[in-house]
């Protein structure tokens, strides 16, 4: 199969302009013929729905929580970029797409993000006009606070809720959609199954979370705006209900899964406390402006297993016995540094002994010199809030102790494969925000994830799905197609499966059994060994999964076990093709770290002549190897370099 | 530590329900307390009982999806704490707590814990937005907002609409939800052209889905996991009542509708 | 006027009907006191006062039929008000804990109902006289003048040796009207705070003055009406200057 980018040739500033003027446009008139399917309310799918709506289609949105409102996009907190340069500060559309590049370790398609950058500008317009309160200086004007190591102030924020805020905007677009009849709105429902006719999307199969209802929805168009698939972990930043079914059961249907290897982990998160921990809690990142990572000398004074408690309280412990790993790392960046380094530093720090919490498993952030220097009440006007958030859930007040955090799995840049276009191979299926692969390469920068899914769903989709829903005109639709009957005849017996098996574990213990091996191998830093490990251990727990799991209750009612059960029975499959992709990348580029390819420092060590392509992978059968298909990238603009924080 | 639990289990909107009693056993201390539910749970499960239905996702306080009552306190009474943000270390070995759904004739029960709050995004659906497309707006600085107003918005806009003010309201009203909106929207230039339209399309819905009033008893800005004010509500009631004296009658009606 | 009812029968149109018609019957209630305090200035004032209101039949009904239809309001609405708070929660909890509901602000329900068998009963007794043990109407002498008993009529209707009653009938009627004040003053200390915030009058800077006004006007509300069963009932005032 040949993966074609379509991205625009030629200069790559006026790529986007004239793309939009190339492609094909739905007479205004017709686009009430049009239906289509956005499974999602997150930013991406939230925005594209209302935009859709606003444009004239017809739209059935999607959502599994019992609101529009509550998708996960709902838990950012730092902040969404724009190349505003409101602080004349020297920033540019140009700096933005040439940080991006760059911080994605040279694995993003330039044109795509070039694109996104360009539109960054647009999103904050738009999010202002529907009322989203950002952040204000005393004159009037927008704030702007620089975030994760950039060296501009770019990035826009609402207080610690500015995922929040970008959500209850589009959120409220999507509502008054609703409320004029273009968009219809179906929450507590799930998509369970993809339906392609003719080789084309079609439609898609869902369950009714509260009367246990499998339904068929057909549609000219389909779009995946589900999220991430951190939780393939586990113990994740993201909500529990984050999940890979929909893209998963995508892929099952023949739509490539891009880098899955390519995940990010978020350095200062809340550690685990216990075997019980069901989530992991985020502290942004901003924390690292003032706050400083350390780690004691003294294994001694770090965590003790035996007393499961530290060895000595770090109040306690002298400057001259305190280790700041990563000023002395990276003596330019220091603090700062982008999240991949850092959560890398905190880990070797731990495995190296000085770790300082539950199973040796963090780190110190300390703001006592902060605090010396700026004063407590400068601190709390900065910090306020997350201190607060911090101590509700450790009891510990960061004003008089230093935080303790760890790293945790956090973003996804993998994703389904799509086009400039953000359509899938599979003709009609489109994929938008966290979901698909494009525009971050290898790692994220922090504040762009908001950034991506509202420029794919305000700003690209509407245009390019029109290009697609001109070219194949106004078609007849029917769930009464075989291709309904086949894919709901297939998620009901599945379903039956699942609750026939009346096993003796529980759902969760077999996902914690799943996350912890890939966190353990597939997680911050990866090696042959680890991976071909869980290319064992995966079909293993995988099998005694569909022999021994318990899902009570019946399947024609609200059952979250059942909706688990379906959950974890996809990431039980789709671990694999992750595994497989990060023991094939045989380099170390952003989230995606091969303790085999590393310098004598230790530094990640990308292998470009080999490894400059997106990695898409088709679905072959479950236990079956999956096919590799690559697009070449080719870096017209930022020439790859390495990266160094030193 | 050990607690006993009583539960309120309820297979449907059609079932009358009752209380159940459950032990939960070996607690940590650090667990949340939807940890402290989980560990209980995964016993029914493993035991091929149905566990306790409770709704929640993101487990940070933020998304608004968890919410009961514990001894007949909203999320368990503490300070601008959400229930899945509130730690089992608040509580000690022997408690006996009683978990209820939220109860409201608008909010009516799902199964166990769970209740359906579409109201409030029926409410929202009525007029709870600014009435722009995807597009081209002005530069975002092009409007000067004051930073007080710019705050006087946000913290209205905090809201995560998880029914506790409902909840814990002695009558059941929803004004301090539809009032945050209505401030959020109202204070903001970007709101104003619609301010009025929308507080009456909003408050006809809100009698609609069939919320009590407000006493002004406070309880619901009280239990509020982001404290709002009761100011809104206020608000919210002086710009009902200008509505009626400086909306032409055209606009009046199409708001009511 | 389609308008005008779709917002009177709103919870917030009801609302505002029952502030309203509140801050009505409050100014009503300041008045009325301030009238009756003149019992300590002596017999004459309060006569004087008596007889100037009654004078006017006219105006008087008009005022009382104007009373009768804000009372009619205020209650009105407020029944309304708690057949819906009751629909909107049908079931209740096991449990319920408040964490800042004040006492009059939860009592407001009961103090209300009780208040109005107050109004009933305090008509009945200084104004009808049903349950007076000797009530003295005004009555037009000869000189054309019209003469009014309230002072004497207050001094019977409180003082614990009253002619036609016993003592005890004396002490419960006092200690009636001694409870009735207690929770029109809780009634009217919740209830205007409450206007404020119903009328949308408040606002962050003033809410603890407004609170604090509220407070200060209902304990001189209750101070002021109490004082005066209070002050007859002991001897302070009435016997000496009356009969
Ligand atoms: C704690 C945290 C903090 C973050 N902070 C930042 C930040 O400061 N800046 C930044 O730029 N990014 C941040 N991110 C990343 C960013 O929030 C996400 O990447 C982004 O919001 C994803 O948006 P989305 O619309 O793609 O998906 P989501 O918001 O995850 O939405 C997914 C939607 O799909 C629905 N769905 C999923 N599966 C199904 C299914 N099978 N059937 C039906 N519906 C389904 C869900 O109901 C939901 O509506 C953060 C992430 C986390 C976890
Ligand atoms: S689960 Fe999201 S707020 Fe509690």
């Amino acid at each position: 199969m040949i993966l074609e980018s379509k991205a625009p040739k030629g200069d790559i500033q006026t790529a986007w302009d004239r793309h939009k003027f190339d492609v094909k446009m739905v007479n205004p008139a017709n686009k009430r013929k049009y239906t289509v399917i956005v499974v999602g309310t997150g930013l991406a799918g939230a925005s594209a729905a209302a935009s859709l709506g606003e444009l004239g289609y017809n739209v059935l949105n999607f959502a599994f929580q019992d609101s529009a409102r509550r998708a996960h996009s709902i838990a950012a907190q730092g902040g969404i970029n724009a190349a505003k340069n409101y602080q004349g500060d020297g920033d540019s559309i140009y700096r933005l797409f040439y940080d991006t590049v760059k911080g994605g370790d040279f694995r993003a398609r330039e044109e795509n993000v070039y694109r996104l950058a360009q539109v960054s500008v647009n999103i904050i317009d738009q999010a202002v006009a529907q009322g989203v309160p950002f952040a204000r200086e005393y004159g009037g004007l927008l704030a702007n606070r620089s975030f994760g190591g950039a060296l501009v102030s770019r990035t826009f924020y609402a207080q610690g809720q500015t995922g929040q805020q970008l959500l209850i905007g589009a959120y409220q677009a999507l509502m008054r959609q609703v409320n004029d009849g273009k968009v219809k709105l179906f929450t507590r429902t799930e998509m369970l199954d993809l339906v392609i006719q003719d080789g084309h999307a079609r439609g898609i199969i869902t369950r009714n979370l509260v009367s246990g209802k499998v339904e068929r929805w057909v549609a000219d168009a389909v779009v995946l705006a589900t999220g991430g698939y951190s939780n393939v972990f586990f113990l994740s930043t993201n909500a529990m209900g984050c999940n890979v079914t929909s893209t998963w059961r995508a892929a099952r249907r023949g739509a490539l899964f891009a880098n899955p290897c390519y995940t990010q982990i978020h350095p200062t998160c809340i550690p685990v406390s216990g075997g019980y921990q069901s989530k992991l809690t985020l502290m942004s990142e901003s924390l690292r402006n003032d706050g400083r990572v350390w780690a004691p000398k003294n294994p001694a004074d770090g965590w003790d297993s035996s007393k499961g408690k530290v060895g000595k309280d770090p109040r306690q412990i002298p400057e001259a016995e305190r280790d700041y790993f990563l000023e002395r790392r990276y003596p330019t960046f220091g603090n700062l540094v982008p999240r991949d380094v850092a959560s890398r530093a905190a880990k070797k720090a731990c495995d190296d002994g000085q770790g300082i919490a539950y199973e040796g498993r963090g780190v110190y952030l300390d703001f006592g010199d902060a605090i010396q220097r700026l004063g407590k009440d400068a601190v709390g006007e900065r910090y306020g809030n997350l201190f607060e958030m911090y101590e509700r859930i450790t009891g510990d007040s960061p004003y008089e102790t230093p935080m303790r955090i760890y790293p945790a799995p956090h973003y996804t840049m993998g994703g389904l494969w799509v086009d400039y276009n953000l359509q899938s191979n599979v003709p009609g299926l489109f994929v938008i925000g966290e979901a698909n692969f494009s525009d971050h390469g290898a790692n994220r920068l922090g504040a762009s994830a908001l950034m991506q899914g509202l420029s794919d769903g305000y700003f690209v989709l509407p245009y390019t799905i029109g290009h697609y829903l001109a070219q194949v005109g106004p078609r007849g639709k029917s769930t009464e197609w075989d291709s309904f009957k086949q894919v709901e005849g297939e998620v009901t017996e599945r379903t039956d499966k699942l609750m026939s098996i009346k096993g003796k574990r529980s759902v969760d213990s077999f996902h914690r059994e799943l996350g912890l091996l890939m966190w353990e191998h597939c997680g911050m830093a990866r090696n042959a060994k680890g991976l071909s490990l869980l290319l064992q251990e995966i079909p293993r727990i995988r099998a005694e999964f569909w022999e021994n799991v318990s899902v009570p209750g019946t399947p024609g009612e609200l059952n979250q076990v059942l909706e688990r059960a379906g959950r974890v029975a996809d990431f039980l499959e789709f671990a694999e093709m992750m595994a497989l992709d990060a023991l094939e990348r045989e380099e170390s580029c952003g989230g995606h770290f091969r303790e085999e390819h590393q310098s004598a420092e230790g530094e990640a060590e990308r292998d470009d002549e080999k490894f400059q392509y997106v990695a898409a992978w088709e679905f072959k059968g479950v236990g079956v190897r999956p096919e590799l298909h690559k697009e070449a990238l080719d870096f017209r603009y930022v020439k790859p370099s390495k990266r160094s924080y030193k | 530590m050990n607690l006993t639990l009583h539960v309120w289990r309820q297979k449907g909107p059609n079932d009358p329900g009752r209380f159940e009693t459950y032990p939960a056993t070996g607690i940590s201390e650090h667990m949340s307390f939807l940890e402290m539910l989980d560990t209980v749970n995964e016993k029914l499960e493993a035991e091929g009982k149905e566990p306790i239905v409770f709704e929640h996702d993101c487990r940070e306080g933020i998304c608004g999806c968890c919410g009961f009552m514990i001894d007949g306190k909203a999320h368990g009474g503490q300070h601008k704490t959400t229930v899945c943000q509130l730690h089992m270390r608040s509580f000690k070995d022997g408690d006996e707590l009683t978990l209820e759904p939220w109860r409201a004739q608008a909010f009516p029960v799902i199964k166990d814990l769970m209740v359906d709050r579409s109201a409030f995004d029926r409410i929202i659906q009525s007029g709870g937005y600014v009435s722009v497309r995807s597009g081209s707006p002005q530069d975002a600085n092009a409007i000067l907002i004051g930073k007080e107003v710019a705050d006087r918005a946000f913290d209205a806009a905090a809201c995560i609409g998880c029914g506790a003010c409902v909840a814990s309201c002695p009558n059941a009203a929803a004004m301090l939800f539809t009032g945050a909106k209505i401030t959020h929207l109202g204070v903001l230039p970007q709101g104003a052209p619609e301010r009025f339209r929308r507080v009456q399309a909003m408050t006809t819905q809100m009698d609609m889905e069939g919320f009590g009033y407000c006493t002004n008893h406070g309880e619901c800005s009280a239990y509020c996991p982001k404290g709002i004010s009761l100011d809104v509500i206020a608000r919210m009631n002086q710009d009902l009542l200008l509505a009626q004296v400086v909306t032409r009658d055209e606009v009046r009606r199409e708001g009511g509708e | 006027m389609s308008w005008f009812m779709r917002f009177a029968r709103s919870t917030i149109g009801m609302k505002v009907a029952m502030a309203i018609s509140g801050l009505l019957l409050f100014g009503f209630v300041i008045g009325h006191m301030l009238g009756n305090l003149q019992v300590y200035i002596g017999p004459s004032a309060l006569n004087h006062y008596g007889a100037a209101l009654q004078g006017n039949q006219g105006l008087l009904w008009v005022v009382r039929l104007g009373l009768l239809a804000i009372l009619f309001t205020h209650v009105g609405s407020s029944v309304a008000l708690v057949l819906r708070a009751k629909a909107a929660r049908p079931q209740g909890y096991r449990k319920w804990q408040g964490k800042v509901s004040t006492y009059a602000s939860r009592t407001m329900r009961v103090s209300g109902p009780i208040l109005l068998l107050f109004i009933i009963f305090h008509l009945l007794h200084l104004t009808v006289g049903t349950v007076h043990p000797d009530l003295q109407h005004c009555a037009t002498q000869a000189t054309g003048d019209l003469q009014c008993f309230v002072y004497q009529n207050v001094d019977a209707a409180f003082s614990l040796d009253t002619a036609g009653t016993t003592m005890a009938v004396q002490l419960g009627i006092v200690a009636f009207y001694l409870v009735a004040m207690l929770l029109l003053g809780m009634h009217l200390g919740h209830g205007a705070y409450s206007m404020f915030r119903t009328l949308g009058l408040n606002s962050p800077r003033y809410d603890k003055v407004a609170r604090a006004f509220a407070t200060a006007v209902a304990v001189l509300i209750v101070v002021g009406n109490c004082s005066i069963p209070l002050a007859v009932a002991t001897g302070l005032v009435g016997a000496a200057g009356g009969h």
